[in-house]
């Protein structure tokens, strides 16, 4: 998987979680907490779906690698996933 | 017969739009069973019956707006009969026994005779049965091109009802919440003497036991940080009772159980907080999987009635990433709120040396008619005490 | 995993009269060239040859005279398989079926009952004019005493007769002239008997009901499959049975859909649709949303040429065009 489409899987995986983020534009670098007003829960779930969607266990002490596009995307490649 | 009336869904609401009925005459109902949507400034509400019976009859149409207590329907118990009234519902007729011979007349028990329209208009006997079901006046109702009131005409006719909310809180209006959130907190700053009491406290130890709970745990098994929290709350609100009830008419009513309410914000700016019931006998599993259930039905639009008028006390945890201290302000008609900030490190003192600590600083917004500032106090140190011993939550 | 066969019709009623013959040594078949001819459908084909003479028996071109004597047959304990070749020359044979057949169980008080099968080729489509085309099913449905079935599936014409048989009092069996050559699928093996006093549902539906028997059922499918197109969805009802109908099945299935469209190669007037409307404004007037439609053969003598013999008896698209009226579509 090219880097972008890794970043669509990203996209479309966190607005399963949270479908009112359909339409809005996501800046790759920034923290989606602050950009959209996540919260700990949709944080979790989002976790959780990612999980589930690629079968990479997650640690909680992750999780702070995992609150922007390009960090999601860094961390997959990193875990092996889309080669 | 029982009178089924439009229940108060929070302090500031004094009438509600009738959405959509989910039962209809005839449909057994239990303590529990949803009945109808209510739209209401907070968004589409599901009320709930707390009665065993019958529905007997609707007497508010989809789309109507009724004030609170108004009735709305009535439900009658097993053995009663069909009640009187405007809109009784025509019996079937028995099933009939298969014959070699010629068969029996079977009783048939026509629906009501409704008021005939003046101009000459052909009606299915089917389309006079559902008009008379849903309480449509046949006299409203246009006729095919043909003449004839069929039941297509009568679907056509119903009303439809009115576009639901978007269940994105993005088409909820934000307009109509905030100027409900604005009037129940005017009303709460109004009526209610607050005090404040507020502690820091070191959580390094929950937050160790936290993280290596949920490193054992399978990811979807993990919990927030909030579950313990929540947990120690209700459990140290049982030894300082009047931080938990209601505060109605001049007089306090403690709760026998600790419904918490969960502030909860909405993306655009709209916020709720609907109760999770008796959080004392929940254990910390249950509890994340009610929260995770509330929070996801936050976010669709779709509450129940029970959840946002039987609260005792209401969590505020909507400084967990941002602030340091959280003051809230209390819902009415309960007495006290409790608000935490962010988990931050600071400089911690222990053992006569400087270390670093995670820390919370929590605080409670007590009703000063009720409780005061030492019972508070006495709460907050009763809860960190408890978070001490995280694995015996 | 049920293993199946395709067989035609006429073999699935071939196959009812080798097994009736075969299980009961009462049971013979007699009627018009059923022996040496091997049957004027050619369902006893090679029947004589296996059973003889005495159980497969030639008779005279006398309806009257060969019902009665299977009739006396009958009352004397055997179980006759009486072939009427069409029930258009069963009229010649109505005061004994009516008369006798009928009547003599309750008119001894029930000390002698007549256990007969008649079975009659019946219907129009194959351009035998107006005195071979006839469908008095409605007739013989009409009288106590008497049970009347209409299997229109190889799995009915090869499982009603059994049960027929087994039934101690008269029986009447009505198979259309057209089904004879239909393929269908049958298990291997197993007991095929069927019920023989309830209707089957033979689609389900939920816009409209249509009630038909015989011949008329697979050009009922057809109707509700050009509907289908059009998005409207038809309940077929097969009859199975014309007496006992069963309305309960009936009523149901009227009960949900509100609309019923009766099907009826018989001419309206005096009609079982007649019949079966009655029924349904009786048991189920209130959850009607148009009156009760009949599709039924046009009141004239069944014509000779086929264009016209096509025009005047029920057709998919004439029942297509009623269900669509009861539609108001």
């Amino acid at each position: 998987m090219t880097d972008q489409e890794l970043a669509e899987f990203v996209r479309s995986t966190l607005i399963k979680v949270a479908p009112d983020l359909e339409s809005e534009v996501f800046a790759p670098d920034k923290d989606f907490r602050e950009q959209f007003e996540i919260d700990s829960m949709d944080m979790l779930n989002f976790i959780v779906a990612l999980h589930q969607a690629t079968g990479i266990d997650i640690p909680e002490r992750d999780y702070n690698k995992l609150v922007s596009l390009s960090g999601c995307v860094a961390y997959l490649r990193a875990k092996g996933y889309g080669q | 017969m029982i009178e089924f009336r439009m229940p108060s869904l929070g302090a500031d609401m004094d009438a509600g739009t009738l959405v959509e009925w989910l039962k209809k005459p005839g449909d057994p109902v239990r303590h529990g069973d949803i009945m109808a949507v209510v739209e209401t400034q907070k968004g589409a509400i599901e009320i709930e019956v707390f009665d065993d019976g019958v529905l007997d009859q609707i007497l508010t149409k989809p789309g109507e707006k009724v004030p609170v207590g108004h009735v709305i329907a009535t439900i009658r118990g097993a053995d009663e009969p069909p009640g009187e009234g405007p809109l009784p519902v025509g019996a079937p007729p028995p099933p009939p026994t298969a014959a070699s011979a010629m068969p029996p007349a079977s009783k048939v028990t026509p629906p009501p005779p409704v008021e005939c329209p003046t101009r000459q208009i052909s009606v299915t006997p089917a389309a006079r049965h559902r008009a008379a079901e849903l309480g449509i006046d046949l006299g409203q109702i246009e006729p095919g091109p043909d003449g004839i009131i069929g039941l297509d005409q009568i679907e056509a006719a119903k009303r439809p009802p009115p576009p639901e909310p978007e269940r994105k809180p993005a088409g909820i209006s934000f307009e109509e919440m905030r100027k409900a959130i604005a009037a129940a907190m005017a009303k709460s700053h109004r009526e209610i003497p607050h005090y404040y009491v507020s502690s820091t406290i070191d959580v390094s130890l929950l937050m160790g036991w936290l993280e290596a709970e949920n490193e054992r745990r399978s990811l979807p098994a993990r919990l927030l940080y909030a579950v313990p929290l929540i947990r120690a709350l209700a459990l140290a609100l049982a030894e300082t009772p009047e931080l938990n009830g209601h505060y109605i008419d001049g007089r306090f009513l403690p709760a026998t159980h600790v419904n918490m309410g969960i502030a909860v914000a909405m993306r655009g700016g709209g916020l709720i907080a609907p109760a999770i019931a008796k959080v004392e006998a929940l254990t910390m599993d249950a509890m994340m999987d009610k929260l995770r259930d509330l929070v996801g039905r936050v976010r669709s639009g779709r509450l129940r009635s029970s959840e946002l008028s039987e609260g005792t006390v209401t969590f505020s945890n909507l400084g967990e990433d941002t602030a340091d201290e959280v003051l809230p302000i209390i819902y009415p008609p309960q007495v006290a709120i409790i608000g935490c900030g962010k988990i931050a490190k600071r400089p911690w003192v222990s053992e006569g040396s400087l270390v670093v600590r995670r820390t919370l600083t929590v605080s409670v917004a007590g009703d000063h008619r009720v409780s005061d500032g030492r019972r508070a106090a006495r709460f907050l140190s009763r809860f960190e005490q408890l978070l001490k011993s995280p694995e015996a939550l | 995993m049920t293993k199946v066969r395709k067989i035609t019709y006429r073999d699935a009623v071939r196959e009812a009269l080798i097994e009736a013959l075969e299980r009961d040594p009462r049971v013979f078949l007699m009627g018009e060239d059923v022996g040496r001819y091997g049957g004027a459908y050619a369902c006893s084909k090679g029947m004589l040859e296996r059973f003889g003479e005495e159980r497969i028996r030639d008779t005279p071109l006398s309806e009257s005279g060969f019902v009665g004597a299977g009739i006396g047959a009958a009352l004397g304990g055997m179980r006759p398989i009486v072939e009427v070749m069409t029930v258009n020359f069963s009229l010649l044979a109505l005061d004994q079926i009516v008369n006798n057949a009928a009547t003599l169980r309750h008119m001894s008080g029930g000390q002698f009952s007549v256990p007969i099968v008649i079975r009659m080729a019946t219907g129009a489509g194959r351009q035998l004019a107006a005195q071979h085309s006839h469908s008095f099913e409605c007739w013989y449905a009409h009288v106590p005493g008497i049970k009347v079935l209409a299997p229109a599936t190889i799995a009915d014409a090869r499982g009603m007769l059994w049960p027929a048989l087994l039934d101690p009092d008269p029986v009447i069996i009505f198979e259309h002239a057209t089904l004879y050559n239909d393929e269908g699928e049958i298990a291997e093996e197993g007991d095929l008997s069927v019920d023989i006093e309830r209707a089957a549902t033979r689609r389900a539906g939920r816009d409209a009901t249509v009630i038909t028997y015989g011949g008329s059922v697979k050009k009922a499918l057809a109707a509700a499959e050009m509907l289908a197109d059009d998005g409207i969805s038809c309940e077929v009802i097969d009859l199975r049975s014309l007496r006992p109908l069963d309305d309960e099945t009936i009523i149901a299935s009227v009960k949900r859909t509100h609309r019923a469209v009766i099907v009826d190669e018989g001419w309206r007037s005096g009609s079982l649709a007649a019949e079966i409307s009655a029924r349904i404004t009786e048991q189920a007037l209130y959850a009607l949303d148009a009156p009760v439609a009949r599709v039924c053969s046009v009141e004239v003598p069944i014509p000779y040429p086929r264009h016209l013999e096509i025009a005047a008896t029920p057709q998919p698209e004439s029942i297509a065009a009623a269900v669509k009226g009861v539609l108001r579509r």
